[in-house]
């Protein structure tokens, strides 16, 4: 590391002495706003939850919060959770997957990628409570979709058991980021995947599905299964569409911690510090697992 | 008769006509190259042999089948690509076994061959290595144990030296060569540089525009190139531009000075402009004067010093001519601008087709 | 050949009728507030209830704060680590993509818990400290963002070379950075920046639970107890992340065919 500073300090022999002398702790003092900032806003606060879920009220160790998490509403609320995320992020992850191969490689006209790209930027970033919006002028009781199934084909939506407000609404409703957020994703993975690839596979006498088995697929392993993870965190930690979709009418963490920050409905902090851990740890570990994966994908793909 | 025959192919996108009228019979354990600048068609024509593009008319055949609308991988051809195009998600080992398992060999005969290919390229130790922890000198060398593999009948290559650094371009151009010799398997080459091509192929096709322009030995392609574009792209060359005074004896008048051709004088018309080839080794520095000996006055342009090579390029009144002497220590090379003689043999003076405008 | 081409048709229609048809259906939801006939009412009961006009201007304060903030600290961190402090990078990478990692709600939970008012940052004792609160936590939900912009206009860019003649030039390094520096980077940090503002305008979650009237409340508030009101709010919302995104692809053209007419 001193090395560093030395070449780059030797690298600028025609600086002048004093703007060199006062570079070294300048640089330093150049990280300490992001640092200060990060440790107050970011790390502080999460430190501080995660340790308020091993105390008690008085402020001694324990590990009855954790142990009172195991009760049926919010084992169920993590269960649902984790549900609704998986069944977004692996459909998103599905969807998003063909869309974005598609636009990479199906042969269609040149401007159908740029025009995918722009929406998914766009589509990807509308989330929270308008998402909701729409999806009840859509498929709400009254959405345009339900009543033109109702009208056209005669088709009860609603009587078929669908309903918005419940886990597979949800799951559609997130999927309106998901899909084009996967797109955004997928495709600098997808223009990695050589031409000559699939030609060398060709010639050597392997069929479409074998050239993906065995070269494609694992080549794009770590990014997709990367990607999907993200889908699962993005949609794990979701409060505003939920909220504003399902009020509290369906019980996944998000809202039940919501629920509980506004009015204690759990009649205790300290539970509700271990709920906010447990989403960290899951958020965390998939997390952690799609960077862990990206950097493994990006040394492939050198 | 011949092993790979294309016959009447031509390839057109839309309007556009990329290979005209290609005919070429392709003899068992040839070595053939396609040579031409780049859009020439070369890239295309190989494309279609392989059946990653299919002819717009015409057809390819390989041994007794008929192979125009086969698939890729129904053909069973090798192919190395410009760029590596190695699986990364396999090692080495498996990059080589990659036609053999999907041909469904058992695996202890797969695992031999792998063995067998490994030694013939002289990696035998690098076989659990991923192919972003080799050199692309290694990489290429893999990437042709992996055709070779699965025993193709033929052997395509898509400019395989080209990412290359020279070094080992030369290394790996005669160890392809010497590999083919020894496999006798019938291998087309493309290539845009020419002494690649010259070095390396029984026969070359020199391409131009979507057209062949001349097919030959390495030797009859650059000692009697048949076009302007075959004398100007393959080797250094010569153009003198002059007056046909008589059609029957080849003489020529070049910038006032009479000289004799001795070949490409078939359809010589007194009175018409033609332009004559002539290598620069063919030329020297001296009038040695004999009957089959042409001989022109000229100044010296500039003197290129090459190391065992001179090059002196002599200037007549519209012409140039370029010429190589050996170095001698003993003799110093020849001022800029004093007068100089050259000569040349009948022999090597070359009729270009197609006479050109005043 | 043919078929692939046709399931890519297949695809890309299956998703544009994903992405058109909920907007189609919230367009047309939000005409509909007066009885059997298109109208822009519920646009009109929108745009002159005072509540809408003052949630949407302080979200605007807001985000126009955060990027202020988001800019100030990313900007020297980026090129700080690009220049001299390269062994930071991994652990500064780290901590830019938490906020992926850890839940707005978590994030805001816990400072509700450190910050409350008879702590020893009491950031909630006012309204005045808590706009500063919900700012820097905006700012932290949009560090991935910003960041990440920073740091690839500032690797386009030869920042050592630039760093160097301008010191050789005697410059300060206040110069350095915001003479030289950020004017060479803007197009990252604009594009940051438009994307901070569309994360921040309709943010609900810190909002909500730092009780400040912000637009994501209203809007919450407005989806509580309206019918087609909320239509209307959404076809605005999906305005505004439009107009963001629309900006971001702007700016970029603009910045590449300036820098090629220069050449």
């Amino acid at each position: 590391m001193p090395n560093q500073t030395a070449s780059a300090l030797a690298a600028a022999p025609s600086a002048p002495k004093p703007a060199t002398r006062a570079s070294l702790p300048l640089a330093w003092l150049g990280v300490v706003p992001f640092f200060a900032f990060a440790t107050l806003f970011l790390i502080l606060p999460t430190l501080d939850l995660m340790i308020g879920a091993f105390q008690t009220p008085t402020g001694g160790f324990t590990l009855d919060n954790i142990a009172r998490l195991n009760q049926p509403t919010i084992i169920s609320a993590y269960k649902i959770s984790i549900q609704v995320s998986l069944a977004s992020a692996l459909l998103g992850a599905l969807i998003g997957f063909f869309l974005a191969h598609a636009a990479v490689s199906g042969g269609l006209p040149a401007w159908i990628r740029p025009t995918l790209t722009t929406f998914s930027g766009v589509a990807s970033n509308f989330a929270g409570i308008p998402l909701a919006f729409a999806f009840l002028a859509t498929l709400g009781r009254a959405g345009l979709v339900t009543i033109l199934l109702r009208d056209l084909f005669g088709f009860n939506l609603y009587g078929a058991g669908f309903n918005l407000l419940s886990f597979w609404g949800l799951a559609i409703t997130y999927l309106y980021f998901q899909i084009p957020l996967m797109v955004l994703i997928l495709m600098p993975a997808l223009d990695g995947l050589k031409k000559e690839w699939g030609e060398a596979a060709a010639i050597l006498g392997a069929t479409k599905a074998q050239y993906w088995r065995h070269v494609a697929l694992p080549v794009l392993w770590p990014s997709l299964l990367g990607a999907t993870l993200l889908l699962f965190a993005n949609a794990f930690g979701a409060v505003a569409t939920a909220y504003a979709l399902t009020g509290s009418s369906l019980n996944i963490v998000p809202i039940l911690l919501y629920a509980q920050i506004r009015g204690d409905v759990l009649h205790d902090p300290h539970l509700g510090y271990a709920l906010a851990l447990g989403m960290i740890l899951i958020t965390g570990f998939s997390n952690v697992a799609y960077i862990w994966l990206r950097t493994r994908s990006e040394r492939w793909l050198k | 008769m011949s092993f790979l025959d294309i016959q009447e192919v031509r390839k057109a996108y839309g309007a556009q006509l990329v290979v005209h009228e290609f005919n070429l019979p392709i003899a068992q354990g040839e070595f053939v190259s396609f040579l031409g600048p780049s859009g020439c068609g070369k890239t295309t024509m190989l494309r279609m042999v392989a059946g990653f593009e299919t002819p717009s008319a015409g057809r390819i055949r390989i041994g007794d089948e008929d192979v125009t609308h086969l698939r890729p991988n129904q053909r069973n051809i090798g192919m190395v690509f410009q760029a590596y195009a190695l699986f990364p998600n396999m090692t080495v080992a498996q990059n080589v076994a990659f036609g053999l398992k999907i041909a469904g060999k058992p695996k202890a005969e797969i695992d031999a061959r792998v063995a067998e290919m490994l030694g013939i390229i002289k990696l035998p130790q690098l076989g659990a290595r991923y192919p972003y922890q080799l050199s692309g000198g290694q990489q290429q060398r893999v990437a042709l144990a992996r055709a070779l593999a699965p025993k193709p009948k033929v052997l395509l290559l898509d400019e395989p030296l080209s990412a290359l650094d020279a070094k080992i371009r030369v290394s790996l151009r005669d160890e392809i060569r010497s590999l083919q010799r020894a496999l006798g398997i019938t291998t087309i080459f493309v290539t845009h540089d020419q002494e690649e091509a010259l070095s390396i192929s029984d026969r070359i096709v020199v391409m131009n525009e979507g057209r062949i322009e001349q097919v030959g030995t390495p030797f009859e392609v650059y000692n009697f190139p048949r076009t302007r574009f075959v004398a100007s792209f393959v080797g250094t060359l010569n153009l003198l531009r002059g007056k046909v005074l008589d059609a029957a004896s080849g003489r020529i008048e070049v910038d006032g000075q009479q000289i004799f051709a001795g070949r490409g004088i078939a359809d010589l018309k007194t009175g018409e402009i033609r332009s004559a080839a002539l290598r620069p080794e063919a030329v020297t520095l001296a009038a040695t004067s004999s009957a089959d000996r042409n001989v022109m006055h000229g100044t010296i342009d500039e003197v290129h010093f090459l190391g065992a090579v001179i090059r002196i390029r002599v200037r007549f009144k519209d012409n140039l001519i370029s010429l190589d002497t050996f170095n001698n220590p003993n003799i110093p090379p020849p001022v800029r601008g004093s007068a100089a003689t050259v000569s040349f043999a009948r022999e090597d003076v070359m009729v270009l087709e197609g006479a050109e405008a005043a | 050949m043919k078929t692939s081409r046709l399931g890519a048709w297949i695809a890309v229609i299956i998703g544009a009728l994903y992405f058109l048809v909920p907007l189609a259906a919230t367009v047309e939801f939000s005409l509909k507030k007066r009885r059997g006939e298109y109208s822009f009412d519920a646009y009109a009961v929108v745009l002159q209830d005072p509540r809408f006009l003052q949630s949407f201007s302080y979200s605007i304060s807001v985000a126009i704060a955060t990027i202020v903030v988001g800019v100030l600290i990313a900007v020297p961190t980026a090129y700080v680590i690009r220049l001299r402090l390269p062994q930071l990078r991994p652990f500064v990478e780290f901590v830019t993509l938490l906020p992926l990692v850890i839940p707005a709600i978590v994030i805001v939970f816990g400072y509700l818990r450190l910050y409350n008012s008879s702590s020893w940052l009491p950031f909630t004792s006012s309204a005045r400290a808590t706009d500063l609160l919900l700012v820097f936590g905006y700012a932290t939900l949009a560090l991935p963002y910003m960041y990440r912009s920073v740091d690839t206009g500032l690797r386009a860019i030869d920042v050592k070379t630039l760093t160097e003649a301008a010191e050789s030039l005697g410059a300060s390094w206040w110069t350095i950075l915001f003479r030289v520096i950020l004017p060479n980077v803007r197009v990252a940090v604009l594009s940051g920046a438009f994307l901070t503002f569309a994360i921040v305008i309709g943010e609900f979650t810190l909002a909500s639970l730092l009780n400040r009237p912000a637009f994501g409340p209203y809007l919450q508030n407005i989806g509580a107890n309206r019918a087609y009101e909320p239509s209307a709010l959404a076809i605005i919302a999906f305005i505004v992340t439009w107009a963001c995104m629309g900006l971001i692809q702007v700016i970029g053209r603009g910045a590449r065919g300036s820098s090629a007419g220069t050449r």
